[in-house]
């Protein structure tokens, strides 16, 4: 290992962090161009050492590098360490952590222009980054929990941006509230890692853990669990948390509150993937626990066909893609749970690409209509945005799974894996995701149609004054619509079937249903060929015919769907009414909880009973004994002689 | 019989004993409760005058005088504060000293 | 029955009626006379223990000075006799049979202690020979408990005096030496003009 390559892999992380320092700390001096020019100029850096380090990995043939380049601390053998290990599973995630980071960087300079936290709102940005590269660089658990607590807080902190906005502090709340639930999860399972195995190194632990196959472990007296399993699921309980997936999703859409860029770079391409990202990073662990596996693909499948479902009667332009996200993430989760590890990890790569660009897009169009958001007071405005529109209509197909687009293929990849799965629930998911699609694009044209096409509706003042905005707008959006629409094309074969992710990922012998696709793959064309016999393709037709008919061909049939299906309308709107039974089973519950601690524990036990108790049982005690002291004379008097009288008396017995 | 011992310590014995009696019955009146004392003092007095003459050895006679000393110093103090009470108070009845009631 | 043993029991009578009346009189002034006469006899007593010394120092000092005292506060104060007495006929029986008891553990040690089988000793011939002993022991032996019995004694006569003492009455007529001899000419002496003949100017300046 040579120090240069030490340098470089120390820099990544850290000059973002330098970038978010400067940025934070001296806003003030280095005023707003200073501070967008400093964290632009560190995140690029970041990149250019990411693609150097991609180059290495992947076309040098370099091997994985593992190494630990400071030790924390040691406590009974166990190593506290920084380290990194970069493979080839690694350099995707910081080529796309960075690259998306820069966009939005760039973009941000657009949106943020008249902000008055704008220095402030770089250095957030410039911090998440580093996070981001803390956590996917890791090569052991502390670090992992490190980076995936340090996302979470920048997650809180910029969902919370405008943090005079009430809706936003509930929401950011919500956030960091429901990410602690998954976080204890995750807890829980890297304790559980370290009480097993001894170790928080990712290679020490893999290396021990097939042999751990059959052993068990009691949490609670009593009951027995096998290890891996238990360990697996709380690790994906936290991946829960970070990727929203139901039911700890119930953030992601009310995380919308923050500025739009952030809802681009964290809640759509980075930090809802860390999830996905940690799950494919202990496949290791997970292909020993086929139970794991399985509730990974059902929670993965219930995501991504009910949460798709919400996003049909969204209002709000950037919920609706909130929602289309949920129900992304649930197909890579799905993907997970159906070892095809790959698979997610394509996808998620696609994802981040195509899903940027669409809030990105989402955002120029609130830029547009000063900061309207609210679908019902769009429409027409493909002639106001011109770029917008191209871009977001090829994000959009992307998205949908239009053959040739990017998300086609890692999309009907995944599908395909689904359907050769075959653990427990692997029939079930199969479907949610084959309706999935149907839900997609329809939700996808849906936004389209009701955005820039049809009659705008907004107010008349506001349709004057909308313009496309200024070059760090469109400049990002192209840059991302250019690998939404080619990068599946191009890095499919390579990236699955081309044992690009080498040992990176481990898919036990009989679960690996890529190596069985890819014995029947003949190229990315080919496969686009094909596709127009299978049945996802027409579902995506379908889907696509259904939302021309209903929002673009016969508007006033939306209407009669909202009245012919109003119980369903319903459910949706209220989002399956997970939000009021959290509400009042955990928000409302706790604080009863609290409450009646407070009431019963605090007042009633510590307060009266132990402190105001103690005081009382003095005083009543002291009551007693104030009869002895009555203050006259003659009592002590007598006290004092019938004391004489007893030790005579002990006297004569003794003598 | 000739007089031995006995003869004093029981005398002793029954002067002390008059004396706790006196601080029962004369439980009101603050004058007779310090004379009670003095009687009480007589009363070891006598026990340590006896012991001294029968035992030949005169460190009882000793602490007689010392005794002597003490009671003499306690009375000329206590009636002193008898005084001051009485001046401040317009009385010395037992009953109305009750300031150290717990 | 000897003269001594004659001389012990009629003063010991004497000592217990006296005792007796100085508890249960009704006037403060009798329980002190009384008082008087209990140290007398028990004086008396002591003498036919042959401890001179202190039988007269007992006499000179409580007779002397200590009932004095008492008798003093007796009729300075107002005594309600009244009130005084309230509670005795309650507290009788008790008072009774406290001392019973106390009478009856004391005589119970004693005589199991076998006090009535030591015989009183043979006197000494040299009349004084007490209170050269007891002078000698004190002003040796215990010198330095002597003194601080000496200092006990100074304390008590500054505390009884710092209790009692009210501070000058402002109706006391007293000199101020200081003020004496700091006088002037002028305090003392107002020069007149008396003109001789003028009556008249004389009469208006009086």
């Amino acid at each position: 290992m040579n120090t240069d390559l030490h340098i470089i892999l120390l820099a990544i992380p850290l000059l973002p962090l330098f970038g978010a320092v400067l940025a934070g700390l001296f806003g003030r001096q280095i005023g707003r161009a200073g501070a967008h020019w400093i964290t632009i100029l560190a995140v690029a850096g970041s990149l250019l050492l990411s693609l150097y380090v991609f180059k290495l990995i992947v076309f040098d043939a370099m091997p994985a590098i593992n190494t630990s380049i400071y030790t924390w601390a040691v406590t009974g053998g166990l190593k506290f360490e920084i380290g990194f290990l970069i493979d080839s599973l690694t350099v995707v995630m910081m080529t796309v952590v960075t690259f998306v980071s820069l966009m939005v960087h760039i973009y941000t300079i657009g949106y943020m222009h008249d902000d008055p936290g704008y220095q402030r709102f770089f250095s957030y940005i410039a911090l998440f980054t580093f996070a981001m590269l803390m956590l996917v660089m890791s090569n052991n658990f502390l670090q992992l929990f490190f980076g995936w607590e340090a996302v979470g807080l920048v997650s809180y902190l910029l969902i919370g941006f405008w943090f005079k906005k009430e809706s936003a502090i509930f929401a950011n709340l919500k956030a960091f509230l429901v990410n602690r639930v998954g976080d204890f999860g995750f807890l829980l399972g890297i304790a559980a890692i370290v009480v097993s195995f001894g170790s928080l190194d990712y290679a020490e632990v893999f290396a021990v853990a097939p042999t751990a196959v059959d052993q068990t472990i009691s949490v609670f007296p009593g009951v027995e669990w096998a290890l891996l399993t238990f360990v697996c699921i709380c690790l994906f309980i936290g991946a829960m948390g970070k990727s929203a997936q139901a039911p700890l999703h119930v953030w992601l859409p009310d995380s919308m509150e923050g500025p739009t860029p952030i809802s681009a770079l964290i809640h759509a391409a980075t930090m809802v993937t860390a999830g996905i990202f940690m799950v494919a990073r202990m496949s290791p662990l997970f292909e020993l626990s086929e139970v794991a596996l399985s509730f990974v693909l059902v929670i993965g499948a219930i995501t991504a066909l009910f949460m798709g479902l919400i996003g049909l009667v969204q209002n709000d332009i950037k919920r609706v893609i909130a929602y289309s996200t949920l129900s992304q993430l649930g197909y890579m989760t799905v993907a997970l749970g159906a070892s095809a590890y790959s698979a997610a990890i394509f996808h998620l790569m696609t994802h981040a690409f195509f899903k940027a660009l669409l809030f990105l897009g989402a955002g120029s169009v609130i830029i547009a209509l000063h900061h309207r958001q609210d679908m019902r007071e769009m429409g027409g405005l493909r002639r106001v945005l011109p770029i917008t529109f191209v871009t977001a209509w090829l994000g959009s197909l992307a998205l949908m799974g239009v053959p040739l687009f990017s998300g086609f293929y890692s999309k009907d990849i995944i599908i395909e894996a689904v359907h050769l799965a075959n653990r427990p629930g692997a029939g079930f998911a199969y479907w949610c995701v084959l309706l999935g699609v149907v839900v997609t694009a329809m939700y996808s044209l849906r936004l389209l149609f009701l955005t820039f096409h049809g009659e705008p509706r907004m107010e008349q003042s506001v349709r004057e004054h909308a313009h496309e905005p200024g070059w760090v707008v469109t400049v990002p959006l192209i840059l991302l619509a250019i690998p939404s629409v080619f990068i599946g094309y191009f890095s499919i074969e390579p990236m699955l079937f081309g044992g690009f992710f080498g040992d990176a990922i481990h898919v036990a012998a009989g679960n690996d249903v890529l190596a069985e696709i890819g014995s029947h793959f003949h190229g990315p064309l080919a496969m686009a060929v094909h596709a127009l016999v299978t049945p996802v393709f027409w579902l995506v037709v379908l889907g696509s015919a259904l939302a021309v008919a209903i929002w673009f061909w016969k508007p006033q049939l939306a209407v009669w769907c909202r009245q012919r299906f109003s119980p369903l309308v319903h459910v949706l709107d209220r989002k399956y009414w997970f939000d009021e039974i959290y509400q009042a089973m955990f928000a409302r519950g706790s604080a009863r909880l609290g409450n009646g601690l407070w009431r019963y524990g605090d007042i009633a036990v510590i307060d009266n009973l132990m402190v105001n108790g103690s005081a009382t049982l003095v005083g009543w005690c002291a009551g007693l004994l104030r009869y002895l002291q009555s203050g006259y004379l003659y009592h002590y008097a007598f006290a004092m002689i019938v004391g004489l009288i007893m030790i005579i008396f002990t006297y004569i017995i003794l003598a | 019989m000739s007089l031995t011992l006995a003869h004093f310590l029981a005398l002793g014995g029954i002067l002390f004993s008059l004396s706790v009696a006196g601080i029962f019955l004369n439980r009101k009146n603050i004058i007779i409760l310090l004379m009670a004392i003095e009687l009480m003092l007589l009363a070891v007095n006598m026990n340590f005058v006896a012991f001294s003459r029968f035992h030949g050895h005169l460190e009882g006679q000793v602490f007689v005088f010392f005794i002597l000393t003490v009671a003499a110093a306690e009375a000329a103090i206590g009636l002193a504060i008898l005084m001051v009470l009485f001046r401040n108070r317009n009385s010395i009845n037992v009953e109305d000293m009750d300031e150290l009631k717990g | 029955m000897t003269a001594i043993e004659l001389v012990f029991y009629l003063f010991s009578t004497v000592l217990t009626l006296s005792a007796l009346a100085v508890i249960t009189v009704r006037n403060a002034v009798y329980a002190a006379l009384f008082l008087v006469l209990a140290f007398f006899s028990s004086a008396a007593i002591w003498m036919l223990l042959e401890v001179e010394f202190l039988a007269i120092t007992l006499v000179l000092v409580y007779v002397g000075a200590v009932m004095v005292l008492f008798l003093f506060v007796v009729m300075m104060l107002d005594m309600n006799s009244e009130r005084v007495r309230e509670g005795f006929a309650r507290y009788l029986p008790v008072g009774i049979l406290v001392a019973l008891i106390m009478a009856g553990e004391l005589m119970f040690v004693i005589w199991t202690k076998g006090a009535e089988k030591l015989p009183l000793p043979p006197g000494q011939s040299d009349a004084g020979a007490n209170t050269a002993l007891l002078g000698e022991r004190l002003y040796t032996a215990y010198l330095y408990p002597f003194e601080i019995a000496a200092v006990i004694l100074l304390v008590g006569i500054v505390a009884a005096i710092a209790l009692t003492h009210t501070g000058r009455n402002p109706n006391t007529r007293y000199q101020d030496p200081s003020r004496q001899v700091s006088t002037r000419r002028e305090d003392r002496v107002r020069i007149v003009s008396m003109p001789g003949a003028g009556s008249k100017s004389a009469e208006e300046r009086s």
